[in-house]
């Protein structure tokens, strides 16, 4: 931080700044189609890539759910179009078991860790920290480039096991030994399972790489001026999240390791006393528990690794279309603090039904319910931002007040599941399910859906048709809301999550109706979902045109660039920054760019 | 036939959808885009407070149509305590959900764009921050307070004279032991598991206690208003003894015993009559994923009054018996010349051998 201050102080280093941009300006010519697209160090182009990776993905594990969905909303119909398309696994046109429970694990993993880690903080920490904070570029753009690369053989790797024999994993995306470490337990337990652990080991590496560049070019590359008060929250947030990925990813690897050694070497970790199809194993001493400990060490970090950038972009986008400065800068700051300590806290709450002793429960529910303080504190920030603004509903305002919305139900869920008593009756049911949809899933993908609106414009120098996205908002809130809503009741019925088919069970087959209903809004919502990549795809090449350097009249520093930036950002020097990025509204202009110096006359606040 | 017309429908919306858009936005551009904006503007900012109001009238009808679906009546006394937990939670919850939601959406109309408002800079209060941290910070106390009053009660040592049952999952079913006269599960080593030989939990037959244990299948009998404590277990995966009417769960994990203990409230039949419904049984689901056979992994708990539940167990006969037919009393001998049980044991170990 130091180093980069007096850098700027410096005025010959400033010349090298100048000279440093010629070199690149030159070097823009000769780029050929390789460097420029595919094997890219330039931030703005790896985080696009991150991003259509991310879509892919998105529609292959979108595309599941409406599968198991179609299972779970009419169990006992054929639909033949599937045998078609899978073969064997949906033999007369219904789904297999087998199959069933491969879709859900491969649904879980794609989207928690390929769609809204990479595809959503991968996205938004490449392209917005070096805009946001006055960079060229990261502070390693050659490791930068190779975590998506990572992150790309991760896929590559994911995606083969889907067409092998034996089918993907299918334990779940927890993927719990010693059913995951059991070759004969579960048929996804077989290759599957391997190719799973060595795609995860692959994932965790980019995660890595990308991680440390975000957290150095935090620290080290901002521009002149740009103390860190003055970064715009979404930095901030994804700041903390990459600081929770470098501490957590190590951990699941480890466990992902030992759980490599349990499967092929004979090794004792998580297994004991097992007799499996009849077969009586020779492993002693081990402890299942172990692996969930290790899982949600990393496990519980990452929800928020998920939704530590969504709330900062959503921070953003509320200020700049409220029109109005961010309520409680420090207290936002403070309060992603808290949640990222206390995100290390709290991962037992997932195991409070697994003989955990009660009085380490006790701590956990304390630590657990804790969470919720910081969470309020940022729910009524959001609330008092809108409260006297002048609001412009852009999509992307709509998707960030959407986010807000969607934070409160799925938060206030949380507080029934944090707490052990309660857990104890709605553990591992749809209840759980609901919540963290709407929490986690949803809640991040509108967050993530704000960002892309807001920011295609500096991504593509286009817009996105905004009709199109407002029909996008309102099909996907209202589907949301009626997809995980009711599912709630399930779970007070205690009806188990991972069930297949209800109608043999006197408990939970009461809920046929609501089952179906839930599966036609879940088909609509994802077609929308395609609507959205194809008006992305279609606004790329045939968008309408950005002509203004600063089409939302926002502060930050990436709106100074200009309207189609190349490798490193600016063509002069880097801006320099004078103020806090939330000035609008001030002194009765409408917004104050960051850039500009504080006035003589001008009000403090 | 019908996957291919809603694969058409589909598309043709998706179609008319697109146009749609791209020709506002071409009308849009023609009529002055500003007029445009503020218009598109008023009608989202609208829509904002009707999605608020059919949400809450959503949120009330979903409440009426569904909540006769849910659970009645706790059917364990332990049960209570949590769905006394669920109200308090609710109360506090539904009471922060209402004022958050109508905020954001009532602040969203309210100040939408207009060329007349002037904005109100306001970019910090510490004392609001104070206010919205400390009533958070009390009213999750209270949650916890109350959550770990009723965990403790619900969590603690089972009363000394519960009754005591063993619960075993496996691959895809439920085996339950109970102690016998003694009052004591014998001792079992998972290496002894052999159901071809009559011992499907690895008993050692070596321990005395374990002559009277009794073996049962799928269902497990429980005795009405008598504390049951379940010593719960695994053979292969993790499974998980989910009783959604008593609100009590586990999992059951191979190498680590776990317990929980419940008191029944009512028997089987009483709850045939409170539900109105003849077919009904309590049943034990599997609530941890297993594998393929996970969504049939199901047991029936049938809880009885005393008489019902002793001459149930007077029944059955102790496993020690099916894998040693003929240490049975009650079975005439056949062969004068019977093996002894000691015998019977290292011939078992020669064949594992």
């Amino acid at each position: 931080m130091s180093m980069s201050e007096e850098m700027h102080i410096q005025p010959e280093i400033t010349t090298t700044h100048e000279v440093h941009h010629n070199e690149h300006h030159v070097h823009h010519h000769k780029e050929t189609f390789i460097t420029k697209y595919i094997f890219s160090q330039d931030h703005k182009t790896i985080g696009k890539q991150f991003l259509i990776t991310g879509i892919v993905w998105a529609i292959i594990g979108g595309l599941f759910s409406v599968l198991f969905r179609l299972q779970l909303g009419y169990p006992n119909q054929n639909f033949p179009i599937l045998e078609t398309v899978f073969g064997h696994w949906a033999e007369g046109g219904q789904i297999k078991p087998e199959f069933y429970y491969a879709l859900i694990t491969m649904h879980g993993t794609v989207l928690v860790f390929f769609v809204l880690t990479a595809g959503l903080s991968g996205t938004f920490a490449n392209i917005l920290i070096p805009l946001q904070v006055g960079a060229r570029d990261m502070a390693a753009p050659l490791l930068n480039m190779l975590s998506y690369w990572f992150f790309f053989s991760a896929s590559v790797v994911m995606l083969s096991s889907l067409f092998i024999s034996t089918g993907p994993a299918a334990g779940g995306w927890t993927v719990y030994p010693p059913l995951s470490a059991l070759h004969q337990a579960s048929i996804g337990s077989q290759l599957g399972m391997d190719l799973w652990i060595v795609s995860m080991a692959l994932f965790v590496v980019s995660s890595l790489l990308g991680g440390l560049n975000y957290i150095s070019t935090v620290l080290n590359l901002r521009t002149k001026g740009m103390s860190m008060t003055r970064l715009p929250l979404p930095i901030w947030a994804m700041f903390f999240t990459a600081v929770l990925g470098v501490l957590s990813f190590p951990v699941l690897l480890s466990g992902l390791i030992l759980l490599l050694f349990d499967r092929n070497l004979g090794t004792s970790f998580y297994l004991s006393d097992i007799v499996v199809n009849g077969q009586i194993l020779p492993n002693e001493g081990g402890s299942a528990i172990l692996f969930q400990h290790l899982f949600w060490f990393l496990g519980h970090p990452e929800v928020y690794i998920i939704l530590l950038p969504a709330m900062g972009m959503v921070s953003e986008i509320l200020s700049v279309n409220a029109r109005k400065p961010i309520f409680g800068y420090m207290a936002m700051l403070g309060s992603l603090f808290a949640i990222a300590i206390l995100s290390f806290l709290v991962w037992a709450h997932h195991m409070f039904v697994t003989g955990l002793n009660p009085f380490l429960g006790s701590i956990f529910v304390l630590l657990t319910l804790l969470i919720a303080v910081p969470s309020a504190i940022k729910v009524f920030n959001w609330l008092t931002t809108l409260w006297r603004g002048n609001i412009r509903f852009t999509p992307g305002m709509l998707f960030a007040i959407g986010f807000v919305s969607l934070f409160i139900s799925g938060g206030l869920t949380g507080i029934f599941l944090g707490n052990s008593t309660l857990d104890i009756h709605l553990h591992d049911t749809m209840f759980v399910v609901a919540h963290f949809h709407i929490v986690m899933g949803v809640a991040s993908f509108f967050g993530m859906f704000a960002g892309v609106y807001h920011w295609f414009p500096k991504m593509f120098g286009r817009y996105l048709n905004t009709t199109l996205g407002y029909i996008h908002f309102w099909v996907t809130m209202v589907g949301a809301y009626l997809i995980f809503w009711p599912m709630h009741y399930e779970g007070l019925a205690g009806m188990p999550r991972r069930y297949l088919d209800k109608s043999s069970w006197v408990s939970f087959s009461q809920f046929g109706d609501l089952d179906k209903m839930i599966t036609i809004v879940s088909i609509i919502v994802f077609a929308m979902q395609l609507m959205f990549v194809f008006n992305f795809f279609y606004s790329i090449f045939k968008g309408r045109k950005v002509t203004t350097q600063n089409p939302w009249g926002a502060n930050t520093l990436e709106w100074t660039t200009p309207i189609r930036p190349g490798h490193g950002n600016w063509e002069g020097e880097i801006p320099e920054v004078h103020r806090w990025p939330y000035d609008y509204a001030k002194d009765g202009r409408e917004f104050i760019p960051q850039t500009e110096p504080v006035g003589a006359n001008e009000s403090k606040h | 036939m019908q996957t291919f017309f809603i694969v058409a429908i589909l598309l043709l919306g998706f179609l008319i959808t697109f146009q749609i858009a791209k020709a506002s936005e071409y009308v849009s551009v023609l009529r002055g885009e500003d007029a445009a904006k503020k218009n598109t503007n008023k009608v989202n900012a609208f829509l904002l407070l009707a999605f608020l109001i059919l949400g809450l009238i959503g949120v009330y009808y979903c409440n009426e149509r569904l909540k006769g679906k849910i659970l009645g009546e706790s059917a364990s006394v332990q049960g209570v305590f949590i769905d006394n937990m669920l109200w308090i939670t609710l109360g506090v919850t539904g009471f922060v959900f209402l004022i958050t939601q109508i905020a954001l959406f009532w602040f969203s109309y309210k100040y939408q764009a207009s060329d007349t408002r002037k904005t109100y800079y306001y970019p910090h209060n510490n004392k609001l921050e104070v206010i919205w941290t400390v009533i958070p910070a009390i009213a999750l106390s209270v949650l916890v307070g109350f959550g770990l009053f009723y965990w403790f009660k619900i969590t603690g040592e089972a009363p000394k004279d519960a009754m005591i049952v063993e619960v075993t999952g496996k691959q895809f079913g439920w085996e339950f032991r109970y102690p016998g006269r003694d009052g004591i599960l014998g001792k079992k080593y998972y290496k002894n598991i052999d159901p071809a030989k009559n011992n499907p939990v690895g008993q050692i037959w070596d321990d005395v206690a374990n002559h009277d244990d009794i073996f049962v299948e799928q269902e497990m009998h429980i005795v009405v208003n008598k504390p049951v404590h379940l010593i719960i277990g695994s053979k292969d995966v993790i499974h998980d003894v989910g009783l959604a009417h008593f609100r009590m769960k586990m999992d059951a994990v191979p190498g680590t015993p776990t317990t929980m203990w419940f008191t029944p409230k009512f028997t089987t039949k009483q709850m045939q009559e409170k539900t109105g419904n003849p077919n009904f049984v309590y049943e034990l689901s599997c609530d941890q994923m297993c594998g393929k056979g996970h969504t049939g992994m199901r047991g029936v708990v049938v809880v009885d009054t005393q008489e019902e539940f002793d001459r149930w167990l007077a029944s059955k006969k102790p496993q020690y018996y099916a894998a040693f037919p003929d240490k049975d009393p009650t079975k005439p001998k056949t062969d004068t010349t019977a093996t002894t049980g000691a015998s019977a044991m290292s011939t078992q170990m020669k064949t594992r051998n």
